[in-house]
């Protein structure tokens, strides 16, 4: 009876402010499902324009507010339940993406998890000025991040340039991997389990170079951190930030837990403002 | 004699809201947790814990002697080495794990910790658990984090750690306690109070069910000798006690010539400090919280009441008149402020100190309430007329009591605030930041409150000056006692 079932398939969406969409565009791209070959693997996917670029950039700002406002001890509760639920769903991205992937992508959600209440006191201080004043330096998210995600691994290399802008009080925007999308727009369906608000992440499938490129020049996003291993996309990344001052940082393909946790601080410093407060003592 | 007493004037009479303890838990008998089970003690020696609000027993705890300490060493001098030697995300995961089951028994925990120790079922809920789970959450963070934590490229742990802590927050102290000393490598011994151990041997549980390696935690239930037994045992790398003054001195006196590391927190006789140009509604709510909060069983409590001479009247109208409108009685009543006392051995201490207050000409208040028949119970009283050098300026009464001083400038507000011999904490009410400031800055005390009180946070150190302690928990602070830098 069983062998004989007709099964459900799922039909792949763009996650945008929260909202499980098809492009706008209405157009689309195929996509294969590893280990599979043939036309029995083959899936479409959404391939999202430069609108749903803008659509997602005004969901991630409305986001924003409210995002960067929770304290941090509940944006660490809220990675972490990311965590659980990733892991939970351990079996089903180890079908797409490979199951050391997905369990160092988890450890890589709990790793950033932690920093949500720390990196404040590593980044920031008290300055001990010479006049009579309270100074003090507190890191501050900078506000919408951009993400470029690499081709592979496609889950890592994503979650783990989401979790540092997510940590620090960002809200993101990422181009999925182009050659293998599928277990990014999964892992919309794990986020949108975990109590992360709606737009504090979008995920974006299509043409990495289309998307990119409205992406970083898009006046309303504060950061773009292209870890898509394209120098001359890079490249392009660069003089269209320069058009609004965008903090742009470009990074490889982070291919393993070690690598997505060893320089965490310049993560997040990537992502955050510094902003120094005055207050004078006596007087 | 001259206490006075107020007719409270309550607008409402509440229908009592008693909290539902039908989902609790709870064992006949609990014995002592080593090698991640439980057992009974060496001399077989079983106390019953006490309800302080009943006066009847709950349970019977078992009471670790000497040769119960040695096994815990051993196991935990055993596990050591593996516990450090994993991954520090996998060190981290387990903390991550203890954090959320206590989140998932919060209930359970806030109801035992009440039923246990006499605080209001609203502190337990709101404050207790809710914090002790908060710092394994936070430090479980710090585990893969340690050398941004205190700035070095390597750390090690210190080995095996002996933590004593207080009948006031057993649960939340346990977790102070712990969660650095995991977080950092150790394996650590326990030693909950006499008279609240249950929520102590529910966390052994939470172990168990996180699947904690065997050794990590062991938890020795027992009375001021146990805690002595372990503090002079051989075997031990750190002591780490929270508790009263006098018992962290025979420790430190103890621990003399030996390499044992040591932080203390201890007692203290905490200003809260009132200007004329303060909010004064909202500085009597913060009064009312720093003293009261926990009928006073706080380390940190604003027991020293300084008050600008300008508006002493003012303020004391007004909180006369708050401390008529507090609820005390039963601690399991959602609507209740003031539960019971801990034990009758800690209202003996606060009867003796009132009546030193009364002898040495102090003008005493105490408002009147109903209290119960059964159990331990002292009504929130006020001194007023007192002068720095009264037995109630000076010494730690750890009870509902408030005795105020008032200043005139605030130059004398600052001497008088650092005329203690203690220095834990102090607060602050003015409307002027700067002058806030300058104040916080002149004062001797480990942590002040601006415009707050006893506001306690996983990420913000806390600890003492002068003979209120040394060493810090809390935030990466709190990490520095628990590990040594290699490099």
């Amino acid at each position: 009876m069983s062998a004989s079932r007709i099964s459900v398939r799922k039909t792949y969406k763009l996650w945008i402010g929260g909202a499980f969409v098809r492009s706008e565009s209405g157009r689309h791209d195929h996509a294969t499902r590893p280990g599979t070959n043939g036309d029995a693997g083959q899936v479409n996917i959404p391939r999202a324009s430069r609108k749903d670029v803008r659509d997602a950039v005004a969901a991630a700002r409305k986001a924003f507010g409210p995002w960067s406002a929770r304290t941090a001890y509940n944006r660490g509760q809220i990675l972490y339940r990311a965590a659980e639920a990733l892991e939970s769903r351990r079996d089903q991205l180890a079908a797409v993406a490979d199951a050391a992937q997905v369990d160092a992508a988890v450890d890589v959600l709990v790793h950033y998890a932690g920093w949500t209440d720390k990196f404040q006191a590593v980044l920031g201080g008290i300055n001990p000025v010479a006049a009579p004043f309270l100074s003090f330096s507190l890191p501050e998210p900078t506000g919408v991040v951009g993400v470029v995600a690499p081709d592979a691994p496609e889950l890592l290399g994503l979650v783990a340039e989401i979790a540092p802008a997510l940590a620090a009080g960002n809200t993101v925007v990422a181009i999925l991997s182009e050659a293998q999308p599928l277990a990014g727009l999964d892992l919309a369906e794990v986020l949108g389990v975990s109590d992360i608000p709606g737009g504090v992440v979008n995920l974006l499938s299509g043409r990495r170079t289309e998307l990119a490129t409205a992406l970083g020049a898009h006046r309303d996003l504060n950061a773009i951190v292209d870890a898509g291993g394209d120098a001359e996309l890079g490249a392009e990344l660069d003089r269209l930030a320069a058009e609004t001052i965008k903090r742009a940082r470009h990074g490889d393909a982070v291919a393993s837990y070690e690598m997505a946790v060893a320089d965490a601080l310049e993560r997040i410093d990537a992502v955050t403002e510094l902003k120094t407060a005055w207050h004078p003592v006596g007087a | 004699m001259t206490t006075e007493q107020q007719r409270t004037s309550i607008v409402w009479d509440y229908a009592p809201a008693p909290e539902a303890t039908d989902h609790v838990r709870l064992a006949d008998r609990y014995g002592i947790f080593i090698d991640g089970a439980f057992r009974d003690p060496a001399e077989s020696r079983y106390e019953p814990t006490l309800n302080p609000a009943t006066e009847q027993p709950i349970a019977e705890i078992a009471w670790a002697g000497a040769a119960d300490v040695t096994a815990a060493i051993d196991s935990a001098r055993a596990a050591q080495p593996k516990w450090a030697a994993l991954p520090d995300r996998d060190r981290a995961k387990y903390l991550f794990r203890i954090a959320r089951l206590i989140q998932e028994r919060a209930r359970e925990l806030a109801v035992v910790e009440t039923l246990d120790g006499g605080k209001p079922l609203r502190e337990s809920r709101d404050v207790d658990i809710p914090l002790a789970a908060a710092h394994f959450f936070h430090y479980a963070g710090w585990a893969d984090k340690l050398r941004y934590g205190v700035n070095a490229r390597e750390v090690a742990p210190l080995g095996v750690v002996g933590q004593i802590v207080p009948w006031n927050f057993p649960l939340l102290m346990a977790a102070w306690k712990l969660a650095p000393a995991l977080a950092c490598g150790n394996t650590a011994i326990l030693k909950p109070a006499e008279t609240t151990p249950l929520t102590a041997l529910l966390l052994a549980e939470i172990c168990q069910e996180a699947e904690l390696p065997e050794g990590v935690v062991s938890v020795l239930p027992g009375g001021g000798d146990t805690g002595a037994t372990l503090v002079r045992a051989p075997g031990i790398d750190k002591i780490a006690f929270t508790g009263s003054t006098a018992v962290g001195r025979d420790i430190q006196a103890a621990l003399a010539g030996r390499p044992t590391s040591l932080t203390l927190e201890l007692g203290g006789k905490s200003a809260n400090i009132v200007f004329e140009d303060a909010a004064l509604d909202q500085a009597v709510e913060g009064i009312v919280n720093g003293i009261f909060f926990n009928q006073g069983h706080v380390c940190c409590a604003g027991s020293r009441l300084l008050i600008q001479e300008s508006v002493l009247d003012e303020v004391i109208a007004k909180l006369w008149r708050r401390m008529g409108r507090l609820r005390v009685g039963d601690p399991l009543d959602k609507n209740t402020d003031v539960g019971a006392i801990n034990s009758a051995e800690q209202l003996q201490r606060i009867e003796t100190l009132v009546a030193a207050g009364e002898g040495e000409g102090a003008h005493r208040r105490t408002i009147a309430c109903d209290l119960p028949e059964h159990g331990y119970w002292f009504a929130p009283t006020l001194f007023t007329d007192v002068s720095p050098a009264h037995r109630i300026a000076v010494e730690e009464i750890f009870g509902p009591v408030v005795s105020v001083l008032s200043f005139r400038t605030q130059a004398e507000a600052i001497e008088k605030a650092n005329n203690s011999r203690y220095g834990l904490a102090a607060g602050i009410w003015t409307d002027k930041g700067a002058k806030a400031f300058e104040v916080a800055n002149a004062l001797r005390a480990g942590v002040v409150w601006q415009n707050t009180y006893n506001h306690f946070d996983p990420t913000a150190a806390f600890g003492g000056y002068k003979e209120s302690g040394f060493g810090r928990e809390g935030g990466p602070a709190g990490l520095r006692p628990y590990l040594k830098v290699v490099r």
